[in-house]
């Protein structure tokens, strides 16, 4: 065993960018089920745009210009969601599930053409004087822009529902709709304006996937990662900090375990891989003994006016 | 899905209804494969459904392919191949070794359906034929290229599940590079995946982060190549199960992190068992073939071969596929230092097939 050839450097540098695209995907599955909405499609809603990323990158040469096209496919596909869910009041998690299934599919027919061509790519960013610092330059200041814009997003979500108006409206909506809509709110405008927000998030994860991660299109690429980012939201117990916790934690530990792996360490690979999902248990029973389960009150509830 | 169930329904109204069918069917020759991936993957996968579509090319209309892709290893695999066989299929080919349980259990049930499952070893029934090609030898050769080429005398594997093909592959793979670089160091990373391709990226840039420049993947799809092409040609990696050519040369027309390949070519095979089936001579069988086959090739080399690796790695195939040399050829140590295989010993089948050690010095342990 030789720990020594891990680099703690590029070691938190990896679990960043691998973090990336279930960090996206899980701060927008947040508000959206913030709102009261579960909606249970973000593995599609990811691999849509994955796909949609990825070619308009190609057909473009501009990685940036895949990014909105991938946020707009994947608000696109969750607004297929929210027709269902909130006007034709379909049930929330069959639906959602038949999203992923919509999303895997229509992928593949989308990405026929674009297997094993190249992209462009997200260069990293080179920030002056922090880029050169030494240790952290490395590790955290010489990423590809949008590892920053997806801790941006974390806390603007969180800002945004702690401390705005809106924000407020949104929990509301998601704690009890009936007294929100008493209150004149709009529930089914903030739940759709919610859901098509998770879409586009669950979209620039995908899309980071394709264009940086791994970066080439590959039919099912995403391979549970939209299950996992559902995970993240029942750890967090449904509070931004501790999603960027939970996703850092997901795809720290795959990265740790792998690392660990290559130095010859002699680890229990299988218990590795499913600690997460042993936390997330662990964390479900802790909250659940403090009687505070932190999950909005009318989650997965339909909502109707007349009712 | 829709379609799926009306047709799945309507088979089994027939197959219930009617023993008509079996007679009225026979017709056509209908094959049928569950894969584990997508075709899609660029790997595996693509691989067996290339054999597919040769089937059909070679029989025409007198076959008829059918195939369902990315089936979990596991339960749900029997349900998959419950629905192709009331769906008329008269030979199913099981592409993974996780379906190996499933298979045995359906053709229990389906007698008068042929059954060929690959890289497995039960056949439990007599219409369970399996059917395995001799990847070692292909790891073989590219371990002759890692061990040559490798600067940092650090050689990487990205290892599946500890399953005998791929313990095979590792042996196979370190004793040949080890051969031409006795300093050579290997390190094995198991990811317990088939196709992960973020999975498979992410054990890549593990590897390189602590040293590794050349990367063999046992997994199936082309993420590990396009993890290595991030380095600038300081790392180089290998097509695995298809030629995963397009990584053979970069953008710019430098010659890219690819510079060799092994390919599985099941058409073949494919072709010889279902024109038995047409025949009716099918009988069960467990076959194994590699380069003198045809089964098992090496895709081309790109230019950072150099070309007296090129030329060895030439004869190197030329001798297996004659069948003048075989990749385990004593002397050869266990991990632990006692005696596998003596002064010009060959390994026979069985012990490769069932293979659950490491050779000697390769660092670590097989998980179980």
């Amino acid at each position: 065993m030789d720990l020594g050839s891990i680099s703690v450097v590029l070691l938190v540098a990896s679990i960043m960018v691998s973090a990336t695209p279930i960090l996206l995907a899980a701060i927008g599955e947040m508000v959206v089920e913030k709102a009261g909405v579960l909606n249970l499609g973000v593995e599609g809603m990811m691999i849509t745009g994955a796909v949609v990323g990825f070619a308009f990158a190609v057909n473009s040469g501009s990685p940036m210009f895949g990014f909105v096209a991938a946020a707009l496919a994947g608000a696109l596909l969750s607004s297929a969601f929210a027709l269902l869910t909130q006007f034709l009041l379909s049930n929330q998690v069959a639906t959602g599930l038949g999203l992923t299934l919509v999303g895997l599919g229509l992928s593949s027919l989308i990405g026929k053409p674009y297997e094993g061509i190249k992209s462009p790519t997200l260069p990293k960013l080179d920030i002056p004087i922090l880029s050169d610092l030494p240790v952290v330059g490395r590790m955290l200041f010489s990423h590809d822009i949008m590892v920053y814009l997806s801790l941006l997003l974390v806390v603007c979500v969180w800002a945004f529902l702690k401390y705005t108006r809106a924000g407020l409206i949104l929990r509301a909506v998601g704690e009890s709709h009936d007294s929100a809509h008493a209150l004149g709110y709009r529930v089914v405008r903030v739940r759709f304006l919610a859901i098509l927000f998770g879409g586009a998030c669950a979209g620039l994860g995908g899309a980071y996937l394709s264009l940086v991660r791994v970066p080439q299109w590959t039919e099912g690429m995403t391979a549970g990662a939209g299950w996992i980012a559902l995970a993240i939201v029942v750890f967090a117990s449904w509070r931004a900090g501790r999603i960027l916790v939970g996703a850092y934690l997901f795809g720290g530990v795959t990265v740790l375990q792998l690392n660990l792996q290559a130095a010859g360490a002699n680890v229990p690979v299988a218990l590795l891989s499913a600690s997460p999902y042993l936390i997330t248990i662990l964390v479900l029973i802790v909250i659940s003994a403090r009687g505070a389960h932190g999950a909005p009150a009318s989650l997965a509830r339909p909502f109707h006016a007349s009712s | 899905m829709i379609r799926r169930t009306l047709m799945t329904g309507a088979a089994l109204a027939l197959a219930l209804g009617s023993s008509a069918f079996a007679a009225s069917h026979s017709e056509t020759t209908k094959a049928c494969f569950i894969y584990v991936g997508p075709i899609g993957d660029g790997g595996w996968t693509y691989q067996h459904h290339q054999g597919a579509l040769a089937v059909k090319e070679e029989f025409g209309d007198k076959v008829e392919i059918a195939w369902q892709e990315s089936v979990p290893e596991g339960a749900d695999a029997e349900r998959a191949l419950t629905q192709m066989a009331l769906s008329g299929c008269d030979i199913i080919f099981t592409t993974s070794f996780g379906y190996m349980d499933a298979t045995n259990a359906v053709a229990e049930k389906f007698p008068d359906i042929k059954f060929e499952h690959a890289t497995g070893y039960k056949r439990e029934h007599p219409n369970v034929s399996t059917y395995d090609a001799r990847f070692y030898e292909g790891r073989a050769v590219v371990g002759h290229i890692a061990g040559s080429m490798t600067e940092t005398n650090k050689i990487g594997y990205i290892a599946s599940f500890p399953i005998p093909e791929v313990i095979q592959g590792i042996n196979s793979y370190f004793l040949h590079a080890q051969k031409v670089n006795p300093d050579v160091e290997l390190v094995v990373t198991w990811v317990y995946t088939w196709f992960d391709p973020a999975k498979e990226a992410d054990a890549a840039r593990a590897m390189i982060d602590q040293g590794v420049d050349v990367i063999t993947a046992h997994t199936d799809s082309t993420a590990p190549l396009a993890e290595a092409a991030k380095e600038g040609g300081k790392v180089i990696g290998f097509g695995q199960a298809s030629d995963m050519a397009a990584f053979m040369t970069n953008d710019d027309g430098t010659p890219g992190p690819r510079v060799a390949s092994i390919i599985d070519n099941w058409n073949p095979y494919y072709i010889k068992r279902v024109q038995a089936v047409m025949d009716g001579t099918w009988e069960q069988q467990a076959s194994w073939a590699g380069m003198p086959e045809g089964e098992v090739v090496i895709g081309e080399m790109n230019a950072l071969v150099p070309e007296n690796v090129q030329q060895e790695v030439n004869d190197m195939v030329a001798a297996i596929t004659a069948g003048e040399y075989h990749p385990f050829t004593g002397p050869i140590n266990k991990q632990d230092g006692s005696a596998w295989l003596g002064e010009g010993e060959v390994a026979d089948d069985g012990t490769l097939a069932g293979m659950n050690f490491y050779v000697e010095g390769i660092t670590g342990e097989i998980p179980n």
